[in-house]
Protein backbone atom coordinates (compact mmCIF):
# COMPACT_ATOMS: atom_id res chain seq x y z
CA UNK A 1 0.00 0.00 0.00
CA UNK A 2 1.30 3.61 -0.59
CA UNK A 3 1.86 6.07 1.95
CA UNK A 4 -0.83 9.19 1.02
CA UNK A 5 0.90 11.90 1.77
CA UNK A 6 3.94 11.00 -0.49
CA UNK A 7 1.48 10.24 -3.31
CA UNK A 8 -1.00 13.47 -3.23
CA UNK A 9 2.55 15.34 -3.19
CA UNK A 10 3.56 13.38 -6.78
CA UNK A 11 0.06 14.08 -8.37
CA UNK A 12 0.33 18.00 -7.06
CA UNK A 13 3.88 18.75 -7.31
CA UNK A 14 4.46 20.85 -10.41
CA UNK A 15 0.80 20.53 -11.69
CA UNK A 16 -0.63 21.34 -14.90
CA UNK A 17 -1.45 25.38 -15.03
CA UNK A 18 -5.04 24.10 -15.81
CA UNK A 19 -5.78 21.59 -13.08
CA UNK A 20 -7.54 22.41 -10.77
CA UNK A 21 -8.06 20.19 -7.51
CA UNK A 22 -11.02 19.45 -5.03
CA UNK A 23 -10.43 18.09 -1.83
CA UNK A 24 -13.26 15.90 0.27
CA UNK A 25 -13.86 16.43 4.01
CA UNK A 26 -10.78 15.08 6.10
CA UNK A 27 -7.65 13.44 5.39
CA UNK A 28 -7.83 14.49 1.51
CA UNK A 29 -8.12 18.06 2.81
CA UNK A 30 -5.03 17.96 4.95
CA UNK A 31 -3.35 15.78 2.77
CA UNK A 32 -3.85 18.33 -0.39
CA UNK A 33 -2.87 21.23 1.93
CA UNK A 34 0.17 19.78 3.36
CA UNK A 35 1.52 19.83 -0.59
CA UNK A 36 0.84 23.84 -0.39
CA UNK A 37 -1.47 26.42 -1.05
CA UNK A 38 -2.63 26.76 -3.93
CA UNK A 39 -5.40 29.54 -5.22
CA UNK A 40 -7.00 26.53 -7.72
CA UNK A 41 -7.20 24.26 -4.70
CA UNK A 42 -11.14 23.77 -3.12
CA UNK A 43 -10.82 21.95 0.04
CA UNK A 44 -14.20 20.36 2.01
CA UNK A 45 -13.87 21.05 5.58
CA UNK A 46 -17.63 19.78 5.50
CA UNK A 47 -20.55 18.68 3.88
CA UNK A 48 -19.55 14.99 3.36
CA UNK A 49 -20.58 12.86 0.32
CA UNK A 50 -21.33 15.26 -2.13
CA UNK A 51 -17.35 16.84 -2.72
CA UNK A 52 -18.26 14.52 -6.15
CA UNK A 53 -21.21 16.69 -7.54
CA UNK A 54 -19.36 19.74 -6.46
CA UNK A 55 -16.83 18.71 -8.83
CA UNK A 56 -19.04 17.63 -11.47
CA UNK A 57 -20.64 20.95 -11.61
CA UNK A 58 -17.06 22.86 -11.98
CA UNK A 59 -15.75 20.47 -14.44
CA UNK A 60 -18.96 21.15 -16.46
CA UNK A 61 -18.93 24.76 -16.28
CA UNK A 62 -14.99 24.99 -17.03
CA UNK A 63 -14.62 22.13 -19.66
CA UNK A 64 -11.14 24.00 -20.20
CA UNK A 65 -9.55 23.10 -17.15
CA UNK A 66 -8.45 19.69 -15.78
CA UNK A 67 -10.61 18.50 -12.33
CA UNK A 68 -9.11 16.48 -10.49
CA UNK A 69 -10.94 15.44 -7.25
CA UNK A 70 -9.61 13.31 -4.08
CA UNK A 71 -12.07 11.77 -2.12
CA UNK A 72 -11.63 9.37 0.79
CA UNK A 73 -13.48 6.06 0.73
CA UNK A 74 -16.20 7.16 3.58
CA UNK A 75 -16.78 9.97 1.71
CA UNK A 76 -17.42 8.10 -1.75
CA UNK A 77 -19.54 5.26 0.53
CA UNK A 78 -22.02 7.74 1.84
CA UNK A 79 -23.40 8.99 -2.07
CA UNK A 80 -22.67 6.19 -4.07
CA UNK A 81 -25.06 7.38 -6.79
CA UNK A 82 -22.64 10.39 -6.59
CA UNK A 83 -20.34 8.07 -9.23
CA UNK A 84 -23.66 7.19 -11.35
CA UNK A 85 -24.52 10.83 -11.74
CA UNK A 86 -21.22 12.10 -13.11
CA UNK A 87 -20.58 9.13 -15.58
CA UNK A 88 -24.02 9.86 -17.15
CA UNK A 89 -22.62 13.68 -17.76
CA UNK A 90 -19.47 12.00 -18.61
CA UNK A 91 -17.43 14.62 -18.14
CA UNK A 92 -13.47 14.55 -20.20
CA UNK A 93 -12.15 16.84 -18.09
CA UNK A 94 -12.64 14.96 -14.42
CA UNK A 95 -10.58 12.68 -12.83
CA UNK A 96 -11.28 10.92 -9.57
CA UNK A 97 -8.76 9.61 -7.13
CA UNK A 98 -9.98 7.41 -4.42
CA UNK A 99 -7.62 7.41 -1.52
CA UNK A 100 -9.16 4.43 0.28
CA UNK A 101 -7.75 3.41 3.53
CA UNK A 102 -10.35 0.95 4.42
CA UNK A 103 -11.05 2.72 7.59
CA UNK A 104 -12.79 6.08 9.17
CA UNK A 105 -9.07 7.13 9.93
CA UNK A 106 -10.43 10.19 11.92
CA UNK A 107 -13.09 8.50 14.16
CA UNK A 108 -10.41 5.76 15.53
CA UNK A 109 -10.00 3.52 12.56
CA UNK A 110 -13.50 1.99 11.99
CA UNK A 111 -13.43 -0.47 9.21
CA UNK A 112 -15.38 0.54 6.12
CA UNK A 113 -17.04 -1.16 3.49
CA UNK A 114 -14.44 -1.56 1.39
CA UNK A 115 -12.19 -3.17 4.78
CA UNK A 116 -14.92 -6.00 3.85
CA UNK A 117 -16.22 -6.83 0.24
CA UNK A 118 -17.05 -3.34 -1.81
CA UNK A 119 -14.51 -2.73 -4.31
CA UNK A 120 -14.78 1.24 -5.32
CA UNK A 121 -13.45 0.69 -8.76
CA UNK A 122 -15.45 -1.76 -9.67
CA UNK A 123 -18.99 0.54 -8.62
CA UNK A 124 -16.99 3.53 -10.54
CA UNK A 125 -16.75 0.94 -14.01
CA UNK A 126 -20.64 -0.27 -13.41
CA UNK A 127 -21.70 2.82 -13.23
CA UNK A 128 -20.35 4.02 -16.54
CA UNK A 129 -16.66 5.40 -15.70
CA UNK A 130 -14.58 5.61 -19.33
CA UNK A 131 -11.59 4.19 -17.80
CA UNK A 132 -11.16 2.79 -14.02
CA UNK A 133 -7.97 1.32 -12.27
CA UNK A 134 -7.22 -0.40 -9.01
CA UNK A 135 -3.65 0.27 -7.08
CA UNK A 136 -2.84 -2.19 -4.56
CA UNK A 137 0.44 -2.11 -4.11
CA UNK A 138 3.83 -0.06 -5.06
CA UNK A 139 4.00 0.88 -8.68
CA UNK A 140 5.63 3.93 -10.14
CA UNK A 141 3.62 7.38 -9.32
CA UNK A 142 4.63 8.29 -12.77
CA UNK A 143 2.20 6.17 -14.39
CA UNK A 144 -0.30 6.94 -11.87
CA UNK A 145 0.22 10.99 -12.48
CA UNK A 146 0.21 10.39 -16.17
CA UNK A 147 -3.37 9.01 -15.86
CA UNK A 148 -4.71 11.45 -13.22
CA UNK A 149 -3.24 14.63 -15.16
CA UNK A 150 -4.09 13.35 -18.64
CA UNK A 151 -6.09 10.51 -19.34
CA UNK A 152 -9.88 11.01 -20.57
CA UNK A 153 -12.23 11.34 -18.23
CA UNK A 154 -14.40 10.48 -16.69
CA UNK A 155 -11.86 8.42 -15.10
CA UNK A 156 -11.67 6.62 -11.24
CA UNK A 157 -8.21 5.41 -9.82
CA UNK A 158 -8.88 3.51 -6.55
CA UNK A 159 -5.75 3.51 -4.57
CA UNK A 160 -4.91 1.94 -1.27
CA UNK A 161 -3.23 3.72 0.99
CA UNK A 162 -1.63 3.01 4.28
CA UNK A 163 -4.30 3.67 6.91
CA UNK A 164 -2.01 6.44 9.42
CA UNK A 165 -3.05 9.13 11.65
CA UNK A 166 -0.83 12.04 10.36
CA UNK A 167 -0.49 15.44 11.53
CA UNK A 168 -3.67 18.00 10.19
CA UNK A 169 -2.28 20.51 7.76
CA UNK A 170 -5.11 23.35 7.52
CA UNK A 171 -5.89 24.73 3.83
CA UNK A 172 -6.14 28.60 3.25
CA UNK A 173 -8.87 29.33 5.15
CA UNK A 174 -11.99 27.86 7.15
CA UNK A 175 -13.99 30.25 5.98
CA UNK A 176 -16.26 29.10 3.11
CA UNK A 177 -16.72 32.77 1.74
CA UNK A 178 -13.17 33.29 2.31
CA UNK A 179 -12.66 30.26 0.29
CA UNK A 180 -14.75 30.64 -2.58
CA UNK A 181 -14.14 34.14 -3.74
CA UNK A 182 -10.58 33.43 -3.92
CA UNK A 183 -10.66 30.18 -5.76
CA UNK A 184 -13.99 31.68 -8.08
CA UNK A 185 -11.87 35.11 -9.18
CA UNK A 186 -8.59 32.19 -10.12
CA UNK A 187 -10.75 29.68 -11.91
CA UNK A 188 -12.23 32.26 -13.79
CA UNK A 189 -9.74 35.33 -14.09
CA UNK A 190 -6.72 33.07 -14.11
CA UNK A 191 -4.58 32.71 -17.17
CA UNK A 192 -3.39 29.49 -16.66
CA UNK A 193 -5.96 27.67 -18.60
CA UNK B 1 -54.98 15.20 -10.88
CA UNK B 2 -57.29 18.30 -9.46
CA UNK B 3 -55.64 20.56 -11.09
CA UNK B 4 -56.17 24.35 -10.44
CA UNK B 5 -54.40 26.01 -13.32
CA UNK B 6 -53.24 25.29 -16.36
CA UNK B 7 -49.65 24.02 -15.94
CA UNK B 8 -48.95 24.17 -19.89
CA UNK B 9 -48.90 28.11 -19.59
CA UNK B 10 -47.38 28.46 -15.61
CA UNK B 11 -43.77 25.88 -16.28
CA UNK B 12 -43.20 27.30 -19.80
CA UNK B 13 -43.30 30.55 -18.13
CA UNK B 14 -41.31 29.28 -15.15
CA UNK B 15 -38.38 27.74 -17.67
CA UNK B 16 -38.93 31.62 -19.83
CA UNK B 17 -37.98 33.27 -16.64
CA UNK B 18 -35.00 31.04 -15.28
CA UNK B 19 -33.66 31.23 -18.61
CA UNK B 20 -33.72 34.73 -18.87
CA UNK B 21 -32.02 35.29 -16.02
CA UNK B 22 -29.04 33.36 -17.65
CA UNK B 23 -29.56 29.89 -15.49
CA UNK B 24 -28.98 27.02 -18.00
CA UNK B 25 -27.83 24.12 -15.63
CA UNK B 26 -31.27 21.88 -15.16
CA UNK B 27 -30.74 19.66 -12.47
CA UNK B 28 -33.34 17.36 -10.46
CA UNK B 29 -34.94 14.55 -9.02
CA UNK B 30 -38.38 14.42 -11.09
CA UNK B 31 -41.90 15.23 -10.57
CA UNK B 32 -44.88 15.57 -12.40
CA UNK B 33 -45.12 19.18 -11.10
CA UNK B 34 -41.76 20.36 -13.01
CA UNK B 35 -42.51 17.88 -15.86
CA UNK B 36 -42.66 20.38 -18.54
CA UNK B 37 -39.65 22.27 -17.39
CA UNK B 38 -37.51 19.08 -17.42
CA UNK B 39 -38.42 18.59 -20.88
CA UNK B 40 -37.82 21.93 -22.21
CA UNK B 41 -34.13 21.63 -20.40
CA UNK B 42 -33.96 18.57 -22.26
CA UNK B 43 -34.55 20.04 -25.95
CA UNK B 44 -32.59 23.27 -25.29
CA UNK B 45 -29.66 23.19 -26.85
CA UNK B 46 -28.02 26.19 -24.62
CA UNK B 47 -29.04 24.16 -21.21
CA UNK B 48 -27.26 21.17 -19.31
CA UNK B 49 -29.95 19.09 -17.93
CA UNK B 50 -28.49 16.52 -14.79
CA UNK B 51 -30.75 14.11 -13.43
CA UNK B 52 -29.80 13.43 -10.19
CA UNK B 53 -29.67 10.35 -7.86
CA UNK B 54 -30.76 12.41 -4.80
CA UNK B 55 -31.56 16.07 -4.51
CA UNK B 56 -28.26 16.69 -2.17
CA UNK B 57 -26.17 16.05 -5.09
CA UNK B 58 -27.62 19.39 -6.66
CA UNK B 59 -27.01 21.25 -4.16
CA UNK B 60 -23.59 20.66 -4.31
CA UNK B 61 -23.68 20.46 -8.12
CA UNK B 62 -25.02 24.06 -8.26
CA UNK B 63 -22.30 25.26 -5.13
CA UNK B 64 -19.11 24.06 -8.22
CA UNK B 65 -20.87 25.51 -10.66
CA UNK B 66 -21.05 28.62 -9.60
CA UNK B 67 -17.32 28.29 -8.96
CA UNK B 68 -17.13 28.13 -12.43
CA UNK B 69 -19.28 30.99 -13.45
CA UNK B 70 -22.44 28.77 -14.27
CA UNK B 71 -26.35 29.30 -13.03
CA UNK B 72 -28.23 26.87 -12.32
CA UNK B 73 -31.59 25.43 -10.55
CA UNK B 74 -32.70 22.35 -8.49
CA UNK B 75 -35.70 21.40 -9.63
CA UNK B 76 -37.42 18.94 -6.59
CA UNK B 77 -40.60 17.66 -4.71
CA UNK B 78 -40.96 19.04 -1.52
CA UNK B 79 -40.22 15.72 0.04
CA UNK B 80 -36.46 15.60 -1.66
CA UNK B 81 -36.01 18.86 1.05
CA UNK B 82 -34.97 16.79 3.63
CA UNK B 83 -32.42 14.65 1.68
CA UNK B 84 -30.48 18.39 1.70
CA UNK B 85 -30.35 19.45 4.78
CA UNK B 86 -26.88 19.06 5.57
CA UNK B 87 -25.85 20.14 2.56
CA UNK B 88 -27.20 23.29 2.50
CA UNK B 89 -24.84 24.01 4.98
CA UNK B 90 -21.93 24.13 2.01
CA UNK B 91 -24.22 26.68 0.91
CA UNK B 92 -24.43 28.71 3.81
CA UNK B 93 -20.81 28.49 4.71
CA UNK B 94 -19.71 29.43 1.21
CA UNK B 95 -22.17 32.21 1.04
CA UNK B 96 -23.00 30.52 -2.08
CA UNK B 97 -25.82 31.77 -4.44
CA UNK B 98 -28.69 29.33 -4.37
CA UNK B 99 -31.87 28.89 -6.21
CA UNK B 100 -34.24 25.64 -5.91
CA UNK B 101 -37.73 25.42 -7.17
CA UNK B 102 -39.54 23.13 -5.26
CA UNK B 103 -43.08 21.30 -6.33
CA UNK B 104 -45.36 20.81 -2.64
CA UNK B 105 -46.75 17.62 -1.41
CA UNK B 106 -48.22 17.58 1.57
CA UNK B 107 -50.54 20.90 0.89
CA UNK B 108 -53.75 21.50 -0.06
CA UNK B 109 -55.86 19.28 -1.15
CA UNK B 110 -53.18 16.51 -0.63
CA UNK B 111 -54.55 13.00 -1.10
CA UNK B 112 -52.04 11.07 0.22
CA UNK B 113 -50.74 10.82 3.97
CA UNK B 114 -47.47 9.68 3.79
CA UNK B 115 -46.85 12.91 2.18
CA UNK B 116 -47.59 15.25 4.95
CA UNK B 117 -44.77 14.93 7.02
CA UNK B 118 -42.14 16.18 4.83
CA UNK B 119 -44.75 18.40 3.50
CA UNK B 120 -45.12 20.25 6.54
CA UNK B 121 -41.31 20.08 7.66
CA UNK B 122 -40.43 21.64 4.50
CA UNK B 123 -40.79 25.23 4.95
CA UNK B 124 -39.48 25.17 8.69
CA UNK B 125 -36.36 22.73 7.62
CA UNK B 126 -35.52 25.22 4.78
CA UNK B 127 -35.27 28.64 7.07
CA UNK B 128 -33.51 26.55 9.89
CA UNK B 129 -30.67 26.37 7.09
CA UNK B 130 -30.67 29.40 5.89
CA UNK B 131 -32.91 29.68 3.23
CA UNK B 132 -35.64 31.75 2.48
CA UNK B 133 -38.73 30.50 1.13
CA UNK B 134 -41.53 32.55 -0.73
CA UNK B 135 -45.15 30.39 -1.61
CA UNK B 136 -46.51 31.01 -5.11
CA UNK B 137 -49.95 30.42 -5.14
CA UNK B 138 -51.31 31.19 -8.69
CA UNK B 139 -49.66 31.68 -12.14
CA UNK B 140 -49.12 35.41 -11.93
CA UNK B 141 -46.67 34.64 -9.12
CA UNK B 142 -44.80 32.55 -11.29
CA UNK B 143 -42.46 34.96 -13.00
CA UNK B 144 -42.02 37.74 -10.39
CA UNK B 145 -40.98 34.82 -8.00
CA UNK B 146 -38.12 33.89 -10.23
CA UNK B 147 -37.76 37.42 -10.94
CA UNK B 148 -37.07 37.97 -7.41
CA UNK B 149 -35.08 34.88 -6.36
CA UNK B 150 -32.62 35.37 -9.43
CA UNK B 151 -32.05 38.73 -7.88
CA UNK B 152 -31.52 37.75 -4.27
CA UNK B 153 -29.44 34.81 -5.36
CA UNK B 154 -26.76 36.26 -7.83
CA UNK B 155 -26.76 39.95 -6.33
CA UNK B 156 -27.34 39.36 -2.72
CA UNK B 157 -25.46 36.16 -2.48
CA UNK B 158 -28.85 34.36 -0.57
CA UNK B 159 -30.29 30.80 -0.90
CA UNK B 160 -33.55 31.01 -2.25
CA UNK B 161 -36.51 28.67 -2.60
CA UNK B 162 -39.92 29.09 -4.50
CA UNK B 163 -42.47 26.82 -3.21
CA UNK B 164 -44.91 25.94 -5.79
CA UNK B 165 -48.59 25.64 -3.92
CA UNK B 166 -50.96 22.58 -4.44
CA UNK B 167 -53.12 25.42 -5.15
CA UNK B 168 -51.00 25.90 -8.38
CA UNK B 169 -49.79 22.61 -9.12
CA UNK B 170 -52.95 20.50 -8.24
CA UNK B 171 -53.36 17.60 -5.79
CA UNK B 172 -52.83 13.87 -7.28
CA UNK B 173 -54.61 11.02 -6.28
CA UNK B 174 -52.11 9.49 -4.61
Amino acid sequence: MLQRRALVASLLEHRPANMVVVSSLGNPTWDVASVGDHELNFNFIGAMGQAGPFALGLAMAKPDKRIVLFAGDGELLMSLGVLATIANQAPANLAVVALDNESYVETGNQPTATAGPTDLEAVARACGFVQTRSVVEEVPLDDIRDMVWGGEGPLFVNIKIVAETLPLVFPYSFDGATAMNRFRGAVNDSKMG
Amino acid sequence: MISQENPSIWQDQLYDSLRRHDITLFSYVPDAGHAIIINRSLNDPNATSVPLTTEEEGVALLAGAHLGDQRGVLLMQSSGVGNCINMLSLIAIGRFPFVTVISMRGDFGEQNPWQFPMGQGTQPCLEAMGTRCYRVETSSEVAPAVDAATGMAYRSDQSVAILLSQRLIGAKKF
